[in-house]
């Protein structure tokens, strides 16, 4: 891992929330570099800072002082809309509350993100059925999401993030509105990606199962890391790309 | 896709969809039906006061309009209507003698304005064997004359019977003569029908001691509307010695009455279409509010906020448009049955409609800007309202929204 390509970079990165004596620094200085093909879990008890830090690495909160680096580029400098599309070319998201487009169907919701990237037609639709299956979904490809269950919302907002070919997807507790058993699966469907194909995911999480399956835990208290623990790789893990 | 979307999205809440249209649908029926209703009414009175008598454009003597005097009259030559002829708005030219007299029959009198038409070309410019109520047209020969229904009723005098006109004519000469009455005639305006008599020309210029005189020449024109400017055109290519007139000149009252009433239909249809935006305004607010966390998660994964922008002002767009659509479709049987059979007011109010010299019979305009109109101003309320979710959409930040 030590000669992986780095895809995020921090720098001092700070958030404040508020001003003068009511101000909240929900990230403090934060220098943190992921590489290409970590399966990382961000952990902290409530309020730590987790779903701020990630928020301001995928681009949706801008940091009070700091920068972030995707692949090389400060989105800091970004302009609202450059960044959107940043976004969109770049990232991957999966909420804790699916967030799925209500009106569209699963295979919808998929290829809507490709839409906006403007890829070909065929392109899309293999895709879309290619990701399905991924997912374990191919026979509730025409579904709306409330026809699905929580469990199957969240394998379609998988393959959804996954859908623009992202640099790396960032998941907020996506296991945390899910039963067990569900949350297992969708974490075993995670797992392959990353270890087959070598997908980059961090997480922000309290779910255990998460933490068991991550091959790095970073510790976030009081908007600080107090801990960066790096796991080894299994020996059949796909190689993380090189940069 | 941003289509399908919007498509999708307006029918998530379909009663209040539904509920909005329907707003939309009665609002546009009700401005319709106000609008054809006030339109038709105006044409009518117009057609009636300006169709059947001034006429569009009259060319006079110079000094006839300010002192309207037989004396002001002019002697007909060729020469006059063929230069009025040569303006192409110009479809129809025909003679008249106008003076004012005491029409009377055996016990009663009243005053009455004689007009001597020509009347082959007095059909041809204002149509009027159309208001013969009872009996015949006048020929040319003639020497009979047409009244009005409500003189008629006000001497006691009908059809067959004889009328005495008292009058002044041609450089103060007694005009005084007695004419048998060939026809009713009935026309929409009461002042009107209660004080015109017609009478051959020939028959009026020998009554007058004004022979081959006219007091004007009334003008039919292609379009009625542009009368103002066929009379500026006429009006440069006259003699000082005559003068052009539109009727907006020769009737001032009506031009401000038309003018007043389509005002007040103004102010009217803003009060309506307020309301429709208020019930338009009602669905964006919440299809706005209640989404933003929506709005914030296809921002986040990458959807430009124009493109947001123009999904919702699809939606907008689409619920107005069915409604205006819906509601002027609706509106079109209504409006035509009105337009063939027009509501006739009747007792009370019919008589307080003739004290105003109003026409007491409700006609509804056909006219196609009557409908399209509508379609237009609810999409361009649409369009305004939309503003609202644009400025929301501007000002979206993702993490904010979808906390919501």
């Amino acid at each position: 891992m030590e000669n992986s390509k780095i895809v995020i970079k921090t720098e001092n990165l700070t958030k404040i929330y508020g001003e003068g004596e009511v101000a909240v620094r929900a990230i403090n200085n934060v220098d943190l570099t992921i590489k290409a093909g970590e399966f990382t879990a961000l952990v902290g008890p409530s309020g730590s800072g987790k779903t701020t830090l990630l928020n301001m690495i995928g681009g949706l909160d801008a940091p009070t002082s700091g920068k972030v680096w995707i692949d090389k580029v400060d989105i800091s400098t970004l302009s609202n809309n450059r960044l959107i599309d940043f976004r969109l070319h770049n990232i991957g998201f999966v909420f804790q509350a699916y967030n799925l487009i209500p009106v569209l169907t699963a295979k919808e919701n998929i290829e809507f993100i490709m839409l906006l990237q403007k890829r070909p037609k065929a392109e899309r639709q293999q895709r879309v059925l290619a990701l399905l299956k991924e997912v374990g979904l191919s026979d509730k490809k025409d579904s709306r999401p409330d026809a699905l269950s929580g469990g199957q919302q969240q394998r379609v907002a998988v393959a959804r993030a996954l859908a623009s070919k992202p640099k790396f997807i960032l998941a907020d507790e996506p296991t945390a509105n899910l039963d067990s058993k569900t949350a297992g699966k969708l974490l075993d469907t995670m797992a392959a990606l990353n270890h087959e194909e070598g997908i980059t995911f961090i997480f922000s999480t309290h779910d255990q199962r998460v933490i068991e399956r991550a091959h790095r835990v970073i510790t976030l208290v009081d908007g600080a890391i107090a801990k960066d623990e790096l796991i080894e790789y299994p020996s059949d893990h796909a190689q993380p790309e090189t940069a | 896709m941003l289509l399908k979307l919007a498509w999708r999205n307006i029918w998530r809440n379909k009663r209040r969809t539904l509920i909005t249209m329907a707003s939309i649908v009665f609002a546009v029926i009700l401005c319709v039906l106000m609008d054809a209703l006030k339109k038709g009414f105006l044409d009518e009175m117009k057609k009636n006061m300006v169709g059947f008598y001034t006429g569009y454009v009259q060319v006079q003597q110079a000094d006839y309009w300010d002192e309207k005097t037989l004396d002001n009259s002019f002697l007909f030559q060729d020469s006059l209507p063929q230069l009025i002829a040569r303006n192409r708005s110009v479809t129809g030219i025909t003679p008249r003698v106008e003076s004012f007299t005491l029409a009377a029959s055996e016990e009663y009198a009243k005053g009455a304005m004689i007009i001597g038409i020509d009347p082959l070309k007095e059909e041809m410019v204002t149509q009027l064997s159309e208001k013969i109520h009872q009996g015949s047209y006048l020929e040319a020969t003639d020497k009979a004359v047409l009244i009005g229904e409500g003189l008629a009723d006000y001497l006691k005098l009908g059809v067959g019977d004889t009328m005495v006109v008292l009058g002044q004519g041609y450089h103060g000469v007694s005009a005084t003569a007695k004419y048998p009455i060939k026809g009713l005639i009935k026309f929409g305006t009461p002042d009107l029908n209660k004080g015109m008599i017609y009478l051959p020309l020939k028959e009026s210029q020998q009554l007058f001691g004004m022979d081959n005189r006219l007091t004007s020449f009334v003008l039919q024109l292609k379009d009625i509307d542009k009368a103002e400017i066929v009379q500026t055109q006429i009006a440069a290519d006259l003699s000082k010695e005559y003068r052009a007139l539109h009727w907006k000149t020769m009737l001032p009252e009506l031009d401000s009455f038309i003018d007043g009433e389509t005002r007040e239909n103004v102010v009217f249809q803003i009060v309506l279409y307020l309301l429709i935006a208020f019930g338009i305004f009602g669905t964006i607010l919440m299809m706005t509010l209640e989404r933003q966390r929506e709005f914030g998660i296809l921002v986040s994964v990458g959807m430009q906020k124009f493109r947001l922008t123009a999904m919702v002002i699809l939606e907008n767009s689409m619920i107005a448009l069915f409604g205006a659509l819906m509601g002027t479709l609706l509106s079109v049987p209504v409006v035509f049955y009105f337009n063939q059979f027009p509501i006739h007011v009747t007792g009370q109010l019919a008589k307080a409609y003739e004290n105003f010299n109003l026409q007491p019979i409700f006609y509804f305009s056909l006219a196609p800007e009557i409908f399209y109109n509508q379609g237009l101003i609810v999409l361009a309320v649409a369009m305004v309202l939309s503003l609202y979710p644009i400025f929301k959409i501007a000002r979206l930040q993702p993490v904010a929204a979808m906390r919501s």
